[in-house]
């Protein structure tokens, strides 16, 4: 099977091209990247207008599986990673059980390879049943398929837990994920801490829930030199003290999910729990702040934090509902706002996409090079459309974006001969 | 007017026909036969799922002056207990042709969501921490009737703002009728000042103050609130008696406010904590006024949501 894939804007930020080419693809693999190859082809796609990448990696991903499968299942959210381009999932630990023993590790990888659309690496947790005491063992995590080390939904409050894990995770390179919030702060919080919280007599979350625990995790990387992964930043008062270990050379990544860029908490007027997630959209200097870091490389990695829930956990009183949205399907589109604004390239974009994501967890970084398997994703950063529920193909429905019109679309996935439209 | 949810999306013209109405029904209150058969087969629940007293029985008597039937739910012994979602319940209960419902909850924005979810009137009787739309409409009441306008008044308010839905409704409240609000209490239970942008409707109509004496100085209301102590998840009081000394009104306040000041509260009180016993004796307390108001403002929001006065 030969396939062309013609006059697509090629954007492989791996190999740092960024050309009007074509890519030809034999057997499923990369043959060739080169403006107007001809040569006989099976099949021709024109790429006219579209970007042509290699699928995007997603480092903040519930999949919900073992445990909470009325959500979103192995399954139904790698196919809701393949309709929106992303084509690595991994996949955080607090499922039930948490992945915090080698055998949940290896059922999410078995169950992946036989069900799942796109390769799946788990996130294992930090300590044992994210309780924030005990380490797990990183060790057999790691022989097990672990990627990475995380408590998410939880900050390792602790701080010699977390000194201890970021030392002893040097022993196996891996990567620790800090879920940045001090619980003694946002306790019992529900949105922003400001003008909206007022408004709604919702307990608000102050920034420095998130930036106390940024700060500390910083300084404990600095003294140990272990490797640390900062997730989903949301707020302005972070940026000083991230320009500040970029100085010091603190071994760090920052990420943050297109919902802080591009939401504010009046999202959540009305007491619209679809917006309600942790930690919450904050204000409009937020989101600018947020660029801003973005723009500056404070920020390298964009991930959806992809957080399925059923009607169950979300229609009901807004204190009672599950925080988190989903994502994995407006990674691309809702990020590619960046390149129309201005803020940054489409090559810089794809980097914190694909290349730096790719890094964090220490896989090698998806690329158009020849030989490689193709994993390829056609994407038209220009088409707008009404994200409906029948678009989305995750499980679950839970996105302030139902209803808005957004702009960029996933058109076409190819995963080795085969390929997928949308 | 569909819903009765909060004070922060009534006009000063919704605001004015509540008080207008309930003006002109409290006659009623005198007659020696006080019911009017003017809501008659018309059925008001009353979903309670915090304790109440005032609250609860004003709207029931709201009810009965007028001639609704009144069915009341416990959250004691219904199927809450069996782990009945609040959606489920109230859809289980609508269909036995209830017509209006009030209700209170412990959670912020529950009024709002069953308002979403059905299409039945509803009335906020307390939310969280969120507003008591009636409670501040039966204080605009009294403090109408008793200085004869609402408009350019100094109104205090002391106590534990933070977790008093009251507080937060009467704050919009008196703004919206043309009133300058000035709030004190102890200053982690005050609005910080990103949360102060909301509550200030217009510049200079709000103030935060840490002075207990700054805020009642030359009032013309000042309303004691009592401390939300069920709200807070960790003590937030180190001691009651220094609460007494620093924020409680006591007699020697009373040369600060303006000569015939009005003394509010919502209650219950908390004699010897927010408000000193002796200031029960207070010519011009009206504590007493503001509970019979209430009876009088609920049947003007029972009769204007159902049937549109």
């Amino acid at each position: 099977m030969r396939l062309l894939i013609k006059n697509g804007r090629v954007l492989d930020p791996t190999l740092g091209l960024d050309l009007i080419a074509d890519v030809y693809i034999v057997d499923g693999k990369i043959e060739g990247v080169e403006e107007n190859i001809s040569v006989s082809a099976d099949r021709i796609l024109d790429a006219h207008g579209l970007w042509v990448l290699p699928g995007l990696v997603d480092i903040h991903v519930h999949l919900r599986e073992p445990g909470e499968e009325w959500k979103e299942d192995i399954e139904s959210g790698t196919r809701a990673a393949l309709h929106g381009g992303v084509l690595r999932v991994a996949c955080m630990p607090n499922t039930k059980p948490p992945v915090d023993t080698p055998e949940v590790c290896s059922a999410i990888i078995a169950k992946a390879k036989e069900k799942g659309y796109v390769p799946v690496y788990p996130i294992a947790c930090i300590t044992k049943g994210q309780a924030g005491k005990e380490l797990t063992e990183f060790g057999r995590l790691k022989l097990a398929g672990a990627v990475a080390l995380s408590d998410d939904g939880k900050w390792v409050q602790d701080s010699e837990v977390m000194r201890k894990a970021l030392l002893y995770a040097k022993s196996f390179d891996l990567p620790i994920i800090s879920h940045p919030e001090d619980q003694a702060l946002s306790f019992g919080g529900q949105v922003n801490l400001g003008k909206l919280s007022a408004k709604l007599g919702l307990k608000g979350v102050p920034f420095t829930a998130e930036t106390v625990a940024v700060v500390r995790d910083l300084l404990l990387a600095k003294e140990t030199k272990g490797k640390l992964h900062l997730a989903h930043l949301s707020v302005k008062e972070n940026l000083p003290f991230l320009r500040w270990a970029k100085e010091e050379g603190v071994n760090f990544t920052a990420e943050t999910c297109p919902h802080y860029f591009h939401l504010t908490e009046w999202e959540c007027d009305g007491y619209n729990t679809l917006a309600k997630v942790n930690p919450p959209l904050r204000t409009e200097d937020d989101v600018l702040a947020i660029k801003q870091a973005i723009k500056e490389g404070l920020i390298e990695v964009i991930a959806s934090d992809h957080a399925p829930h059923s009607p169950l956990e979300k229609d009901v009183e807004f204190e009672l509902a599950s925080p988190g949205m989903i994502g994995l399907e407006f990674l691309l589109p809702l990020s590619s706002s960046l390149v129309r604004e201005g803020l940054i390239s489409p090559l810089k974009l794809l980097e914190l996409l694909i290349t730096n994501p790719a890094k964090v967890i220490g896989i090698e970084p998806p690329s158009l090079r020849k030989g490689e398997k193709a994993k390829i994703v056609l994407f038209d950063p220009e088409e707008e459309y009404l994200v409906t529920e029948d678009f989305i193909q995750s499980k679950s429905k839970n996105t302030p974006f139902l209803g808005k019109t957004i702009k960029g679309r996933v058109k076409k996935v190819i995963l080795e001969d085969k390929v997928y439209e949308f | 007017m569909k819903h009765l949810l909060d004070i922060e999306s009534l006009s000063k013209e919704d605001i004015e026909h509540y008080l207008n109405l309930a003006d002109n029904l409290k006659e009623i209150l005198y007659r020696p036969i006080p019911k009017v058969p003017t809501l008659r087969g018309k059925l008001v629940l009353l979903l309670f799922y915090e304790p109440s007293t005032r609250t609860k029985f004003s709207f029931e008597r709201a009810c009965k002056i007028l001639s609704a039937e009144v069915m009341s739910f416990q959250t004691k012994g219904s199927s809450l207990e069996k782990g009945e979602t609040l959606l489920d319940t109230v859809k289980n209960l609508k269909t036995l042709g209830v017509n209006l419902i009030v209700i209170r909850h412990n959670l912020s924005g529950t009024p709002h969501f069953l308002a979403r979810n059905l299409s039945v009137p509803v009335v906020n009787a307390g939310d969280g921490t969120h507003e008591h739309p009636t409670q501040a409409l039966l204080d605009l009441l009294t403090v109408r009737q008793k200085l004869g306008t609402l408009y350019d008044l100094k109104v205090a308010i002391i106590g534990d703002i933070k977790h008093s839905r009251v507080a937060h409704s009467d704050i919009l409240a008196f703004q919206k009728m043309g009133s300058t609000v000035y709030v004190s209490g102890p200053a982690h239970l005050l609005p910080t000042p990103a949360e102060e942008e909301f509550f200030c409707l217009k510049p200079k109509a709000f103030k935060v103050c840490y002075n207990l004496a700054t805020a009642i100085e030359s009032a013309d209301v000042v309303i004691a609130l009592r401390v939300q102590k069920e709200r807070h998840e960790t003590p937030l009081i180190p001691g009651y008696n220094e609460y007494h000394l620093t924020f409680g009104l006591a007699p020697k306040h009373l040369d600060l406010i303006k000569e015939g000041a009005l003394l509010m509260h919502p209650g219950p009180i908390n004699w010897g904590v927010e408000l000193h016993p002796e200031l029960e004796k207070y010519p011009f307390q009206v504590i007493l006024d503001q509970v019979e108001n209430g009876v009088a403002v609920r049947m003007a929001v029972l009769l204007t949501l159902l049937t549109g006065a």
